[in-house]
């Protein structure tokens, strides 16, 4: 077990803030990597120190793995935390860490390998006995004619190197394969430098559910699922723990799925295996594992009362969980919503700017992960998420209810955001019946322009 | 009115230093200033208020962009990573106060990752100040050595 005493974080926004607490709780001292956008950040000012890695634009930052650890070695630090995105599932940070001597607070170079490729990533699910959507990769136009007359339209194809809803195409009829499938490997090859693609079943009502993993290598746990399926354009914008109206033997079959996958590939750290719950056929199918802390993190904290960054860090040190299954306990019902500076009265473009306002004031059962305050900056040139909203009641309808409440309380003003769509979301009939698959928040969004209303 | 002497000057680039501004123009008279800061300031923080979508700063690589300062230019540093003032241990620095520089001197090393970068003046005059130690992380923009313009 190596105690750790400093800790680089390399990344931004509310996830380097949500970090900096834990941190801070457990006693271990901060450095942030920033760029010079971020350099007067919420992050920059509460960690311990904050040193400038680079120009505002991430390629020339936040994703320079040299840059990152060289930071990492100049200002002292015992490991990285990788937050999400950016260099979170890189393995050559996590290669470099390795080689350095820094702990990298995430999964080993052989797990991120396991999981980064789809096409590996499908490999070890069908070796695990874990179901997976009907498919496979191809080549050719033939091998692709020959699989979706197997599998049936419609088809969905996807680049091996894609992720994050990036890379996919939806062919509904035989006819269009040919001119879809050399569209796809060539956007492929030019968006992600590799031309490889597969071609699976496209679900028509699906549900985005996934697992919370909590693995030390010898106890692997699961803290139950978090339904994702409100989702525009493949990015989550509302998620909730546990997932409404699920089956029990197939909320048991995904824990158990999830877990059998963690294991086979001898997975350690923090993690997440998503799956698609086709809801018309009662089956569910292995999505990736994603081998990072998520955004959505919160809710499963909420239900189970754990700081999963401290068991991550907890974890990277080499201590085991020290619980079993048993220990996690689910309480309740958690909703998040993802505060996006953004305008939804304009196609949603990102709305960068200097904030006026950043009020958000604590409310019981009502949590916010955000590093916005009064007079901060949002940069055009990350990600437009500005904060989380969550919410936690004994039952869906107190946590949506709190939501509501906070919708209505909150202030985030100077920039455009999608406060107003959320609202809209946990007003809805349907979403508060619960269950909804990843069709609904488009079909809301129709709804609501028909309507002629924001 | 009487025209600005260089002390003030000197004052006021201070000041615009501190500052979250990136320009100034000054009309009193008949004298007419107008400052700006070159590339993106290392001294200072966020962006102007009113520029929330200033074009990203170009990839900073060696040379150093030069910003005018108080007691003469400093040399930030074009990048992050370990400043050697010598070629290797034990050697010479590369330069030493009251030396001459020009625009293409070598004024140190920065390694990042094993990786050797050499840092330029971008400046020609006098060396007055090494500000960053041999030997330490420099962050990205952080002032290197301070030069006094010919």
């Amino acid at each position: 077990m190596t105690p750790i005493k400093r800790i680089f974080i390399a990344n931004r926004g509310e996830i380097a803030v949500r970090i900096i607490r834990t941190c801070r709780a457990l006693g271990i001292e901060t450095v942030l990597g920033v760029s010079q956008a971020d350099r007067d950040s919420l992050g920059a000012q509460l960690a311990d120190r904050a040193v400038v890695l680079g120009p505002a634009p991430s390629t020339q930052s936040y994703l320079k793995v040299g840059t990152v650890v060289q930071a990492a070695l100049g200002t002292g630090c015992d490991a990285i935390h990788p937050g999400y995105g950016f260099l979170s599932e890189n393995k050559a940070l996590a290669e470099a860490c390795a080689n350095e001597g820094l702990i990298f607070i995430g999964p080993s170079p052989d797990n991120l390998d396991a999981v980064g490729d789809k096409l590996t990533a499908r490999t070890h699910a069908e070796n695990a006995k874990v179901p997976l959507v009907p498919g496979g990769s191809v080549d050719t136009v033939e091998e692709a004619q020959a699989l979706a007359t197997a599998v049936g339209f419609p088809m969905l194809i996807k680049a091996v190197a894609g992720g994050g809803g990036r890379g996919m195409k939806r062919v509904d009829r035989a006819e269009d394969l040919p001119a879809q499938l050399d569209l796809a490997i060539s956007e492929a090859a030019a968006a992600f430098g590799d031309g490889r693609v597969y071609l699976e079943r496209y679900v028509t009502v699906g549900r985005h559910v996934e697992v919370q993993i909590l693995s030390d290598g010898e106890a692997i746990l699961h803290a139950g699922e978090r339904d994702c399926s409100v989702q525009r354009r493949y990015q989550k914008v509302v998620e909730e723990a546990p997932a409404p109206h699920l089956p029990e033997a197939m909320r048991k079959g995904l824990h158990d799925a999830a877990i059998a996958y963690a294991r086979h590939i001898n997975y350690r750290s923090l993690g997440t295996v998503e799956f698609l719950v086709d809801v018309e056929r009662g089956e569910f199918y292995f999505l990736e594992m994603n081998a990072r802390v998520q955004v959505e993190h919160p809710v499963t904290e909420a239900i189970t009362g754990l700081d999963l960054i401290a068991l991550q860090i907890a974890i990277a040190e080499g201590r085991p969980l020290g619980m079993t299954q048993d220990d996690i306990v689910l309480t309740g019902h958690a909703i998040e919503c993802r505060l996006n500076a953004e305008d939804p009265d304009n196609g949603f473009m990102p709305s960068p700017g200097r904030v006026s306002q950043a009020w958000f004031p604590s409310m019981p059962g009502l949590r916010v992960d955000t590093h916005m305050t009064p007079g901060a900056m949002i940069p055009p040139y990350y990600d437009s998420m500005v904060a989380k909203l969550i919410t936690h009641g004994t039952t869906r309808d107190e946590a949506i209810a709190t939501m509501q409440t906070a919708l209505k309380v909150c202030a985030l003003t100077g920039v455009k955001t999608n406060a107003g769509l959320h609202a809209a979301i946990m007003g809805d009939e349907t979403f508060q019946q619960g269950g909804v698959d990843t069709a609904y928040l488009p079909g809301l969004l129709a709804r609501i322009q028909q309507g002629g209303k924001a | 009115m009487t025209g600005l002497t260089r002390d003030d000057i000197d004052h006021i680039l201070k000041l615009i230093d501190g500052s979250d501004f990136d320009s100034l123009k000054l009309e009193t008279g008949d004298l007419k200033l107008e400052l700006r800061r070159k590339g993106a300031g290392p001294a200072t923080a966020a962006p102007a208020p009113s520029a929330p979508a200033a074009p990203a700063a170009p990839a900073a690589t060696v040379p150093a962009p030069v910003v005018a300062s108080g007691g003469g230019s400093e040399v930030p540093a074009p990048l992050l990573g370990t400043f050697y003032h010598a070629p290797k241990p034990g050697a010479a620095p590369f330069i030493k106060v009251g030396d001459t520089v020009t625009e293409d001197s070598v004024i140190g090393i920065i390694e990042v990752m094993k990786l050797m970068n050499q840092v330029t003046a971008g400046v020609a005059g006098t060396v007055t100040e090494i500000l960053a130690p041999n030997g330490e992380l420099v962050e990205h923009g952080q002032a290197l050595i301070k030069v006094q313009p010919v």
